[in-house]
């Protein structure tokens, strides 16, 4: 005979499903002594525990190319990978972003629930299709829950900038706030918008922020916020981050209104640690942030949440003027890359990769137009294989 | 006289438009855009420009009525101490002579403010200089008088 227990972990919520023999049976099925870890949750806030890997040690992860320049930067994603022998095996899911059904979208949430961990490039959201049909990326991330957006935005001593030293983590909420696509026109000519701040999401995304600042050796988080307008929307999230604030004692909370942090960031963007925020404000902030240490092109983008996790460029852009053009800059997809990699726990294939990366953009100084420089795209990812190979890592052919 | 207006419109979202912005800047010319995005978006371009300290603005509602004011604080750590840079508020008593179709007298006074800032003799304190308000002030009406 054998019993099956459920075991609940107080405090966590932990799931530990073990079958036990207590006597052994032959019957004619097939007997397993099996114990079952089945992806043990532990539902430490913030805490996810990556997708194991399958069959032989390699990791599937889905592949989303995208309209505008993701086809080909991911492109050259699978090219270095391969390169590099990296054991991630990717799963290409097509979105047709002119489509109005939603079938496509379906299949790669359904791909990324399978595999756990997804690589994307930006989805086009067309304005010329009806208010019903709404902004895929927004889809994938409400449905697959990935409520933490985490950017990352150092300057890089290669690229030219006006400010130096900039180093800001910024966590924005990623499931609700203004971007509920909840709308509605009741009078003809007055359409309002809701904006939707709860408190389960502010907490979460709080605790998230004060957790990375903590494992990170960060001193320091600025909640970004409008509560002297939106009393109850943003003094809500203020309020959650107070309160989430009292448990970690080690980590200073001070907050600034949205427009004074926009200023504060192109005058002096040193100040800053790590800024958390709702989701619209996270948005403009990002970009400011992006546009600081060189553009668009140089920052990776990740959004976590409890199950899952996606990948992408830290700015969402689709780049459709510059797409096919082979001038696009790779550095934001490759990096994002090597995030999804330390993620799978691959970390000496991201830092290796990375390295690769930063050595071509600092040292070589190998620039795409859009860091005043003449370099091809393809003309940078040679040169990041280049040093890779020259590392002594065991590679495929160039 | 004809007037030509060239009308080149784009849309853009705030976030696309934040990062142009930050990088160059030159390239916008005039934007109109829903509240929240302006209240975002006129802080970051005056903190491009030196900041609240010498920025102008105005509000303009129906039948011309407008209020013009400076968007920087009260500043009740140096009121009355004769420190304050009036920039933002003078450059906003332009922008009202400019509605009241008073151009010569505003083109008059911008360009004495103008040149006394290029010329960084006499500067107040936010500015790197150290000058006081009253001199900063005096040396503008100056230029004015030398302007005709």
């Amino acid at each position: 005979m054998c019993f099956s227990t459920l075991l609940w972990g107080e405090g966590y919520d932990t799931t530990l499903f073990a079958t036990i023999w207590t006597k052994p049976v032959l019957l004619n099925i097939k007997l397993t002594l099996v114990l079952l870890l089945s992806s043990v949750h532990l539902q430490q806030q913030g805490e996810n525990i990556p997708p194991p890997a399958k069959y032989g040690g390699r990791h599937t992860v889905t592949l989303i190319p995208g309209d505008g320049i993701g086809p080909e930067l991911l492109n050259h994603v699978r090219e270095v990978f391969r390169f590099t022998c990296v054991p991630v095996d990717f799963e290409m899911v097509n979105v047709n972003s002119a489509l109005e059904t939603d079938d496509d979208m379906n299949n790669a949430i359904t791909a990324i629930r399978r595999n756990g961990v997804a690589l994307k490039g930006n989805i086009e959201t067309k304005h010329t299709l009806p208010a019903s049909v709404k902004s895929r990326n927004n889809v994938l991330r409400t449905s697959l829950d990935l409520y933490a957006n985490v950017m990352h935005c150092q300057s890089l001593p290669g690229v030219q900038t006006r400010h130096k030293n900039i180093d800001i983590m910024i966590i924005r909420e990623n499931t609700e706030g203004e971007y509920s696509s909840l709308e509605h026109e009741s009078v003809s000519g007055v359409v309002e918008s809701l904006k939707i701040i709860t408190r389960n999401n502010s907490i979460r995304i709080a605790d998230y922020a004060f957790k990375l600042a903590r494992e990170r050796g960060r001193r320091r988080v600025t909640a970004v916020h409008k509560a002297n307008i939106m009393k109850l929307g943003d003094g809500l999230f203020l309020q959650c981050c107070r309160e989430v604030a009292s448990g970690y004692p080690d980590i200073t909370l001070d907050s600034m209104i949205v427009d004074n942090t926009t200023m504060q960031l192109v005058s002096k963007p040193q100040q800053f640690d790590v800024m958390v925020m709702p989701n619209l404000y996270g948005n403009v902030v990002s970009n400011v942030c992006a546009g600081l240490v060189g553009g668009p092109g140089l920052v990776p983008g990740a959004n976590y949440g409890r199950d899952y996790a996606v990948f992408e460029t830290a700015t969402r852009n689709t780049g459709k003027s510059i797409a096919e053009k082979n001038i696009a800059n790779p550095t934001a997809m490759l990096l994002a890359s090597c995030l999804m990699l330390d993620h799978l726990n691959l970390n000496d294939y991201a830092s290796l990769i990375r390295n690769a990366v930063l050595t071509t953009m600092n040292e070589t100084r190998l620039h795409t137009a859009d860091l005043g420089g003449q370099g091809t795209t393809s003309e940078v990812v040679q040169s990041v294989m280049r040093v890779i190979q020259s590392k002594g890592q065991f590679t495929a052919e160039l | 006289m004809m007037a030509l207006i060239l009308f080149r419109t784009f849309l853009t979202c705030p976030d696309a438009c934040v990062f142009q912005m930050v990088q160059d800047p030159t390239q916008f010319d005039v934007l109109v855009m829903p509240n929240l995005y302006g209240d975002i978006l006129s802080d970051l371009c005056a903190g491009l420009i030196g900041g609240l300290g010498v920025t102008p603005s105005g509000n303009i509602g129906a039948n011309g009525v407008a209020i013009f004011e400076s968007v920087h604080g009260t500043a009740p750590d140096i009121a009355g101490m004769d420190l304050a840079n009036p920039t933002a508020l003078l450059l906003s008593a332009v922008m009202m002579l400019r509605h009241m179709g008073l151009h010569d007298h505003a083109d008059k006074i911008q360009t004495a403010c103008f040149d006394t800032i290029r010329d960084k003799k006499v500067l107040t304190k936010d500015l790197g200089g150290s000058a006081k308000c009253s001199e900063f002030t005096a040396e503008i009406c100056r230029r004015v008088q030398d302007l005709g």
